[in-house]
């Protein structure tokens, strides 16, 4: 037992001050390199002399997106709408397919084979069969980010579902727990982490494929995305479009990623080694 | 020590009493091990009985096939005072603990306490006075909000007894529980289980490696041998002492610990000569 005239022993100096430093710094840095790049970028277009039609400046780029602003706008919501409802039905689709192919041995080895062909079979091969196939572009455009977003989903569900604690799954039976309270209680739970991989990669592939299939579709028209924008930006030598709209590209990547590692976070931060802060 | 009202009755009353009958149960996995080969073994209500033996011996395995967790090749399990559900078990009578706590983890202590109650779908309300009582029984009425991944080693093992106290089952089974803890808090689980088995009334198989842990806890030892598992010996351990810090050093305990230390030997020569 220790005196209780002892002093305890000082706090560490202001951890919530570190916290705050620290994440000021994960903040700023990033931005700090962006804003590096952009000067270099910037400085090599105005000393090298190279056309803007090559290569526009930042500040062009930055003029595009405000001003085109108009027509980049709506595709970036179609190609927002396709990659988010693909994701959505690949998040369904994957989940209970997971489910049913671990359901027993004989079904996995039925099933298992069909959805790895799906996968392997490049999207942009199989896109002009889904184009003749679907009741429109639109619809063939979910159907190949679907494809593509579905199959990570499914291969870390089944892999989830397969690394349950062989003690707990135990544990249940000795409780005479139901398959679907096994399930419910157990089994999709401890998938979580698994899941959270399956969508963050999904997630990113969905919005890959929504401009891939766009691509090979041509689509064109009010009801076209981003994709066709860049075509149409690239065929009508309009450089600064095209850098903006691969910028609302890429901002819509950073968003579904920043939004799925959120969504992870808040399902792991509590109890997930990967989501776990050491101090050691 | 059995208690006294056990220690009382006649042979014929007390085999009236007998929990679980092993009927020369063998085991053969299908790798070909045979894990368990013809052990018969009958356990008493309010017994604490230690399966003593080396590696491979098929303890685990028997204690895994008391449980219903596995078919057994030939032979049968008889629960002579039990009423049997439709998987051939006493259900809601019998309580696991593993060699891992095997908690999950993302919930937090007191949900995981509240599993078995959660799947005979007895709500958290219902159950909290019950949870909160094993809790405290175990000492963590305090950590009932904490996560697994907060706890020392021993708090998670005493979260996992916890949740088997809290069907309040009639037969407690527990596979190497204390293993992988250091010899201090090993200690004071071993009290602890000690201190419940004698509040509960409980019947307590408990899987050991350990000599000194199966002589310290138990009132009768089965010594096991290898290849294939079976029971070498049976030795009762009773004490007029109570079995605290003092009988550790007690010269009780060190004789107990010789008689078995012996028997186990003799397991294993007897093993190695097979």
């Amino acid at each position: 037992m220790s005196d209780e005239t002892d002093t305890p022993p000082p706090l560490p100096q202001s951890a919530a001050s570190a916290r705050r430093h620290d994440l000021a710094l994960r903040i700023a840095v990033p931005f700090l390199v962006i804003a590096l790049l952009i000067l270099i970028w910037s400085a090599y277009v105005k000393l090298s002399g190279v056309p803007p039609y090559i290569l526009p400046g930042p500040v062009a780029v930055a003029n595009a997106f405000v001003t085109d602003w108009g027509t980049l706008a709506p595709a970036l919501w179609v190609t927002t709408k396709i990659t988010f409802m693909s994701l959505m039905l690949a998040l369904v689709g994957g989940v209970g397919f997971a489910i049913f192919l671990v359901q027993s041995r004989w079904i996995e080895l039925a099933f298992y084979p069909l959805a790895v062909i799906l996968q392997v079979t490049p999207i942009v091969a199989i896109s002009p069969l889904i184009l003749i196939y679907a009741p429109s572009t639109q619809v063939a455009l979910l159907i190949c980010a679907f494809l593509v977003a579905f199959f990570p989903i499914l291969s870390n569900m089944v892999q989830g579902l397969k690394s349950v604690d062989h003690n707990l799954i135990n544990l249940f039976e000795l409780y005479g727990a139901s398959r679907w309270q096994t399930l419910l209680f157990l089994k999709l739970p401890a998938a979580q982490p698994y899941f959270m991989t399956g969508l963050r990669i999904g997630g990113g592939l969905a919005l890959i494929a929504a401009v891939v299939a766009e691509f090979a579709a041509g689509s064109a028209g009010a009801g076209s995305g981003l994709a066709f924008r860049l075509l149409e930006a690239q065929y009508r030598l309009n450089i600064p479009r095209l850098f903006a709209a691969l910028l609302m590209l890429s901002l819509l990547g950073v968003a579904i990623f920043a939004v799925t590692s959120f969504i992870s976070w808040l399902s792991l931060h509590r109890w997930h080694e990967s989501s776990l802060k050491r101090e050691n | 020590m059995l208690p006294a009202e056990a220690q009382a009755l006649s042979p014929k009353e007390t085999r009236k009493r007998s929990l679980v009958v092993m009927q020369s149960v063998s085991k053969v996995f299908s790798s070909g091990t045979v894990a368990l080969s013809n052990m018969s073994l009958t356990v008493e209500s309010g017994e604490f009985i230690s399966l003593l033996g080396p590696s491979g011996c098929g303890k685990s395995t028997a204690l895994r096939i008391i449980a219903g967790l596995g078919d057994v090749t030939s032979g049968a399990i008889d629960w002579p005072s039990s009423r049997i559900n439709s998987r051939g078990l006493p259900e809601g009578d019998i309580s696991f603990v593993f060699q891992e706590p095997t908690l999950m983890p993302w919930k937090n202590v007191f949900d995981n306490v509240h599993l078995p109650l959660r799947l005979r779908h007895i709500s958290k309300a219902a159950a909290h006075n019950q949870i909160m009582e094993v809790l405290s029984t175990v000492g963590l009425q305090d950590f009932a909000k904490a996560y697994p991944r907060e706890l020392s080693g021993g708090m998670k093992m005493r979260v996992s007894i916890a949740r088997a106290l809290v069907t309040k089952p009639k037969l407690l089974l527990m596979d190497e529980p204390f293993a992988a803890l250091d010899e201090i808090t090993r200690q004071r689980l071993n009290d602890d289980v000690l201190r419940l088995w004698k509040t509960t009334g409980i019947t307590v198989i408990f899987v050991t490696h350990s000599v000194f842990e199966s002589a310290y806890l138990s009132n009768r030892i089965v010594v096991m041998k290898a290849r294939p598992g079976r029971v070498h010996a049976d030795l009762p351990l009773t004490t007029s002492l109570e079995r605290d810090a003092h009988y550790r050093t007690s010269e009780e305990y060190r004789k107990a610990c010789e008689t078995v230390s012996h028997s186990l030997i003799g397991a294993i020569n007897s093993a190695e000569d097979h």
